[in-house]
């Protein structure tokens, strides 16, 4: 198989207008990847799919990361000339720069045809909250149906041109999404509202408040 | 089941409608007059499990299928994430609780990967070992469980359990328990069996085939089971590999992609198998393709008693406790019984996985049932999804 420089170079020649970049993998495995921006992944995704010399026909693993803003030092050093004329001093200093958050989506793509992979290919949302948008790969490839929505529930992450985009482990009415970094879970897993709470309300009204006239009579006795 | 006579409706309906029964609901459609929309599981013993089925009927013939998921979620990917490598371990046999030991295989693969960490020679032999009895019990299983789906209630079954009791023993013998074994660690195995261990398994792999033959003279030939299965759930192969179906259900529909051969992980290319290839892709063939990989993995086992070498069986360099993988992301996959199981890791360099990421087998394999049970009755919808192999451990997590 191509090195993914190459495959990224075939890229960006026969796509002018996207944006690939490749990714290293600082890891003992190293396995690289490659970030493609959202507007032009469907066609790239095609045509990794029929290429002749890839045809990655399968996508074996679709899934979610979730990477929150995250603040970063930078120290630099710096020497600062001695204004008595001594040596120069090295001084270390720290600035601090937050990172945006984002969240990922990861492909591994191999080639059932000529039995070669993988090229991993991601995806990456504008931020975590409202640009949450990315497009379906499931046209592409049927596999990553089930996956696309798992992300979809456990992340958040919205695929447009999904055919069945639905909550696939969660259930319909869970609000949050649990996978995220910064999910809270609930205290109480098991609570849910019953009827015992409506009963012990309308209860209330039988009888005379704590603290208001009546009670105040109630505690000095009936009047002679 | 006619459905044009309403009154005849109401009663079948008022029949199902009793509390705890299956929920059933008119549908009406236009062009194929009315229908009835019946939800199978979650506690329906055709599902192997916590399967919902969401099934559109026009009489027996389905017309839409959809699964729902979700009811034996616990969110195993978030609990990894919040525990060290190592802690989780454990956890992986609860996915396919049928096959612990190829999970254990392939979450130790990926973190191996991840850390660069050797595996001796023993070791690599003990793995096969138990990934191959691993397959030898799903399979046997497998066909005992579609044969109940068949309606030749337990009989089949019974005697693929005989067999899986002989070396569910072993593999108790071997690391404490039954099914949740356990075994694999970073760098190597547990413990290594004694002589008395490879010479009970040894004996065992020897008297498989003489199992496998009389499982055959039951079941290959069968007239009810042919009558059922040919033709049945068919899957087409263009298909099956856009869908990411793997294992023997796309071997079956004619696709030789076997990862004990493609990736060539752990000692497999030393050994001499071959991968069995089905031809027409229906459910006969998914039944065959288990039959046939057993054979198979008998002949896989006994190389592997004959030429497993001395040794150690952990690497002594491994670290087990304060494990840090310097920060990196390694995907590993291996050929489980079921499909290819894959782990996917992203470590920062902490003790505990930034990402852990299951790809389980059984789920991906079920995109596609809904175009396979299409056009056929509701008796071969149970049929063809006993010949998945779903376990809903993994389909959840």
């Amino acid at each position: 198989m191509e090195t993914l420089e190459q495959i990224r170079d075939r890229l960006l020649a026969r796509f002018p207008a996207a944006k690939v970049e490749l990714l290293a993998n600082p890891g003992t495995a190293a396995e690289h990847s490659l970030l493609l921006d959202p507007v032009s992944a469907p066609e790239i995704a095609r045509f990794l799919r029929d290429d002749p010399a890839l045809r990655l026909d399968y996508c074996s693993n679709v899934t979610g990361v979730d990477w929150p803003e995250k603040e970063i030092t930078d120290t630099v050093k710096k020497s600062v000339p001695d204004p008595a004329g001594g040596p120069a001093k090295v001084v270390e200093e720290k600035t601090k720069r937050l990172q945006p958050g984002c969240l990922e989506a990861v492909y591994h793509l191999y080639s059932m045809a000529l039995k070669h992979g993988p090229v991993i290919v991601r995806l990456r949302t504008g931020n975590r909250t409202d640009q949450v948008t990315l497009p379906s790969l499931t046209p592409v490839w049927r596999a990553a149906d089930f996956q696309e929505r798992e992300i979809f529930d456990l992340y958040g992450i919205v695929f447009s041109g999904h055919p069945d985009l639905r909550r696939i482990l969660m259930w319909d009415e869970f609000k949050d999404h649990p996978m995220r970094k910064d999910y809270v879970s609930p205290d109480d897993f098991e609570w849910e509202p019953t009827p015992h709470g409506d009963v012990h309300e309308r209860a209330k009204a039988h009888y005379p408040p704590a603290d208001g006239p009546a009670a105040a009579a109630a505690q000095e006795g009936p009047k002679p | 089941m006619s459905c044009s006579d309403q009154s005849g409706l109401d009663a079948e309906l008022s029949a199902f409608g009793r509390p705890g029964g299956p929920t059933v609901r008119p549908v009406h459609d236009q062009f194929h007059g009315d229908l009835l929309e019946v939800s199978m599981g979650p506690q329906h013993p055709s599902t192997h499990g916590v399967f919902r089925m969401v099934v559109t009927l026009d009489g027996e013939q389905i017309v839409k299928l959809k699964p729902v998921f979700g009811y034996l979620h616990r969110n195993h990917e978030k609990i990894a994430e919040n525990t060290s490598y190592l802690g989780s371990m454990p956890y992986t046999d609860r996915l396919d609780y049928l096959c612990s030991m190829s999970t254990n295989w392939a979450y130790a693969l990926a973190v191996e990967k991840l850390s660069g960490q050797a595996v001796p020679d023993r070791a690599q032999y003990l793995r096969i070992i138990m990934a191959e009895l691993t397959r030898l019990v799903n399979h046997s299983c497998l066909v005992g469980f579609l044969f109940n789906d068949l309606g030749t209630s337990f009989t089949p079954l019974l005697y693929a359990f005989r067999e899986r009791e002989k070396i569910l023993d072993l593999f108790e013998s071997l690391s404490g328990s039954r099914m949740m074994c356990n075994y694999q660690r970073f760098g190597g195995c547990r413990v290594d069996p004694s002589p008395e261990w490879l010479a009970a398994a040894q004996a065992l792999v020897d008297g498989f085939p003489r199992f496998l033959d009389e499982y055959e003279t039951m079941l290959t030939g069968n007239e009810i089971m042919l009558a059922r299965t040919q033709g049945v759930g068919r899957l087409d192969p263009a298909h099956a590999v856009n869908a990411g179906i793997t294992g023997p259900v796309l071997r079956a529909s004619g696709v030789g992609y076997d990862l004990r051969k493609v990736d060539g992980y752990g000692f497999y290319p030393r050994f001499d198998f071959r991968v069995p290839v089905g031809e027409a892709g229906d459910t006969y063939d998914r039944y065959m393709m288990r039959i046939l990989e057993m054979r198979e993995s008998v002949k896989i086992l006994q190389q592997a008693f004959r030429d497993l070498p001395a040794g150690p069986v952990m690497d002594p360099k491994a670290k087990l406790r304060g494990f840090r993988p310097k920060a990196g992301e390694a995907y590993g996959r291996l050929e489980g019984p079921k499909g290819e199981l894959g782990f996917y890791l992203i470590s920062d360099g902490s003790p505990n996985p930034w990402r852990y990421r299951v790809r389980p087998p059984s789920l991906i394999n079920l995109t596609l049932l809904e175009e396979m049970c299409l056009g056929h009755t509701i008796a071969d919808a149970v049929v063809i999804l006993g010949s998945i192999d779903i376990v809903l451990g993994e389909v959840d997590r």
